[in-house]
């Protein structure tokens, strides 16, 4: 089968250009499109992409397959369109290009940092633990399973036009999980943080990032919940 | 917290919220105008005075104006937020969108009032 990879290295380069493989792929086996790739480094060292779990848990390996993105190592090639008669594979837009595949996601990470990924709070610790009941603890199911592949923010048009000021879906359900999470204590201080015209609300519902998360999370509605709890909030 | 200091109102909530009731108001305003015309399908010159000069139609008609020129703003900012990258550029359309937005609202005061 035929396959198109973007290549790029800034080093001999002067511009990106896309570059043709023909791979014998088993044709009673319905490859994921990293074991493609894996034997298109088998034909050219070269090519250069990250990859590290192989079954969808690191994040490691967000690729732009046929137009769409999703993770290579869990995604077959039954599911691309087209990929039969030929995968093209791009790295996620949006970011800056280290190399090939490979993208720099510092902004991704960024966002990220901003949005405070962590518990916040200042009573005492209990001897033991936090508790928190099972009702409470179930509020956080959809939210924690993100691997932060950036899948998402990447296909995310307000992500590609304000990348310095728009969370961004990934860190948008992040920013959710720690304000849904009965244990943190800085709810106020989170959404003040959060209640500026880019931050949040440059989300125009687009749902982009709901049709490509390879765990089946859905960013745009922990966006409606920061929404809804930003006016509830304020009004 | 981003800083921004030619949106609508600072906040984003907010802006937020003047861009969904302002789309309601202009909805409800587009319906009673369609209304209008379909309950009176040979409109004249007096019956339009007549209509303009109803107190609560001149309420509803300024009000609606207002919605619209703050409609006008959060849209337009976010359009050139999004699209414009270049400082200069962008305060140079926000200002030809203030101007029109702001002669909309003296010509449509002034339209009003003066029936
Ligand atoms: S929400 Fe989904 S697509 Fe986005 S970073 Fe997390 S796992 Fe990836
Ligand atoms: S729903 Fe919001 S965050 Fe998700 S892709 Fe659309 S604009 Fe981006
Ligand atoms: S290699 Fe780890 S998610 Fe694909």
């Amino acid at each position: 089968m035929k396959v198109s990879i973007y290549r790029y290295n800034p080093e001999t380069d002067k511009k990106p250009y896309m570059q043709d493989y023909d791979v014998d792929v088993p044709a009673d086996k319905d490859l994921m499109v990293l074991d493609v790739l894996n034997l298109v480094k088998e034909q050219d060292v070269s090519v250069s992409y990250r990859r590290s779990c192989r079954e969808g848990v690191c994040g490691s390996d967000g690729l732009n397959i046929n137009g769409k993105n999703g993770l290579g190592c869990v995604t077959p090639l039954s599911e691309v369109k087209g990929g039969r008669e030929k995968l093209i594979v791009r790295p996620l837009p949006g970011l800056p290009v280290i190399r090939d595949l490979v993208v720099d996601m510092g902004v991704f990470y960024k966002q990220y940092e901003k949005i405070k990924p962590y518990l916040i709070n200042n009573t005492p610790a209990p001897a033991i633990e936090r508790l928190q009941s099972p009702e409470d603890r179930e509020k956080l199911d959809g939210l924690y399973e993100c691997i932060l592949c950036a899948c998402c923010s990447t296909s995310c048009p307000s992500f590609w036009w304000n990348p310095e000021r728009f969370v961004g879906p990934a860190g948008l359900l992040q920013a959710y999980r720690f304000l849904a999470d009965s244990r943190d204590t800085a709810q106020e201080e989170r959404l003040a943080n959060l209640d500026d015209p880019f931050s949040v609300f440059r989300c125009r519902g687009i749902m982009n990032c709901v049709s490509v998360c390879p765990k089946g999370l859905n960013p745009t509605k922990a966006i409606g919940h920061i929404r809804s709890m930003l006016l509830a909030n304020a009004t | 917290m981003v800083k921004s200091i030619t949106n609508l109102s600072r906040s984003g909530v907010s802006d937020w919220l003047v861009q969904r009731v302002s789309a309601v108001l202009l909805a409800l305003y587009t319906l009673f105008m369609l209304g209008v015309f379909w309950a009176t399908p040979d409109m004249t010159y007096e019956l339009w005075r007549q209509l303009f000069s109803t107190f609560w139609v001149k309420i509803f008609t300024l009000v609606t104006l207002l919605a619209l020129v703050g409609h006008i703003w959060v849209g337009m900012w976010t359009v050139a937020t999004d699209y414009l990258k270049n400082a200069w550029v962008r305060f140079l359309v926000l200002c030809a969108v203030a101007v029109t937005a702001f002669v909309y609202l003296v010509a449509g005061v002034a339209a009003v009032w003066g029936v």
